[in-house]
């Protein structure tokens, strides 16, 4: 039995099922709050929600049970007496040590808990990087929203901020640099510096089995790096945009990942009013669309960045991912055949599966 | 001595108590003397900056007012999540 996490503009919907088949609805918590994203940890099982209440602000929770009572975190906010809130969480990440748990939120902020998501901590390094004041926002704030973790090395993180680019530490976030080079931007002048980092990362992924490749969906742009997140090599040839959101990769190849191209910046639904998913075996040489069992006409959804998930690995990779048209559709054999797990959800803002 | 009232999830994160009688000059000393009463509340009504967050209204004595609102003894102050806030 799988379960999909779907954080949704109003609530959070649990659902059940086998892959291949049609989901059931198992739970509903915080109805008519937006959740940015949930996840349940593997480790403790435990779930996390990221709740942005139009009121009361940003909060993270957590339960074992969904059905039940949730637990505030502690420690999710920015330093007193600046002249910044915290706007929202964007992502939870179990890290790689028991009990570390990270969040990224907007403006630009990295948090890290050692006991389980009970409370956080600010990360310094990051926020205090000099760039700092250079950072811009994208159009969702100047959100932090991938934390790449290195298997089994807990001192090594990538991330990614809109638009702030690609950081980088080797030293568990005392000290951070960016990870830029080979990234070009149409949003800015040709002659623009090399040490820019106005960049509007959408999506980043590492590959498990050789971490030092990540595989990057930019704002207008696909990228893979070799090197750990230093140097970029555009890899968008043979997609039908290489704009997008969403980014997935298969843990057991690191040839493999999978997007979910969108028109453009200023049309941001699936290309020809198809939607499919378009998957690389080849680290990014070629591109072959996946559609089938997908709405193949008259079809124009908007999938946002953190609403694709997969689970497992190999030929029975999972894949999941949800529109703002509150449809969720998934995969139980690495993206050959895709079904509606669901529909007539609330606008998706994330899937999670476990 | 002012009395604040909460509602909903304010007066539940509040000792689930709806009104809190608190010496203070202004309505931002009252919120503040309520977040240090129930930690459980702090960042709900006033953000890290100590700021009143923006969907939330305060009204003394039915009369809309805010952070820096100076309340005589009698005052009452109702803290009430604002109708613009669900636009999404």
């Amino acid at each position: 039995m799988t379960e999909l996490l779907v954080g949704t503009k109003k609530g959070l919907i649990v659902l059940e099922g086998e892959p291949g088949s049609r989901f059931d609805i198992t739970a509903r918590a915080f109805p008519g709050e937006p959740v940015e994203y949930a996840m349940r940890d593997p480790r403790s099982g435990r779930i996390l929600a990221s709740v942005t209440s139009p009121f009361y602000g940003p909060k993270l929770f957590s339960t074992d049970n969904p059905s039940g009572d949730w637990d505030q975190a502690e420690g999710l906010a920015l330093p007193p007496g600046g002249d910044a809130a915290l706007e929202r969480i964007w992502v939870i990440v179990p890290g790689e040590e028991e009990g570390t748990v990270y969040a990224g939120g907007d403006p630009g902020a990295l948090f890290e808990s050692r006991d389980g998501g009970a409370t956080f901590e600010l990360n310094r390094g990051l926020w205090d990087e000099p760039t700092r004041p250079r950072w811009q926002p994208g159009a969702g704030g100047l959100c932090l929203h991938s934390i790449a973790t290195w298997p089994g090395d807990p001192d090594r993180l990538a991330i990614a901020i809109s638009a702030a680019g690609i950081w980088l530490t080797d030293d568990r976030g005392e000290t951070w640099r960016s990870g830029n080079e080979g990234i070009v931007a149409r949003y800015l002048p040709e002659d623009t510096s090399g040490e820019e980092v106005a960049l509007c990362v959408h999506r980043l992924r590492r590959a498990a089995r050789q971490p030092e490749r990540l595989f990057m969906q930019f704002h207008g742009g696909v990228y893979r790096s070799d090197d750990a997140g230093r140097t970029w090599n555009d890899i968008a040839a043979g997609l039908p945009s290489d704009f997008g959101f969403p980014l997935a990769v298969d843990p057991a190849d690191p040839d493999s990942a999978y997007v979910i191209p969108l028109n453009a910046d200023i049309d941001r639904v699936t290309p020809e009013g198809r939607v499919r998913v378009y998957e690389t075996r080849d680290a990014g040489e070629s591109w072959t669309p996946r559609g089938d069992g997908l709405p193949a006409e008259q079809a124009y959804l908007t999938v946002l960045r953190e609403a694709m998930a997969g689970l497992g690995e190999g030929p029975a990779l999972e894949l999941y991912f949800g529109a703002t048209s509150g449809a969720v559709f998934g995969s139980g054999d690495a993206g050959a055949t895709w079904s509606e797990v669901h529909s007539h959800l609330p606008p998706v803002l994330s899937v999670d599966a476990s | 001595m002012p009395v604040v009232r909460l509602r909903g999830p304010l007066r539940q994160l509040a000792g689930d108590c709806s009104e809190h009688r608190i010496d203070g000059g202004s309505v931002g000393d009252l919120l503040l003397a309520i977040e240090r009463t129930h930690p459980g509340a702090k960042g709900w009504i006033l953000d890290e900056r100590g700021v009143l967050r923006r969907h939330i209204n305060v009204f003394v004595n039915g009369e809309r007012g805010g952070q820096d609102t100076q309340l005589a003894a009698e005052d009452q102050i109702d803290v009430l999540p604002a109708i613009s806030g669900g636009e999404r």
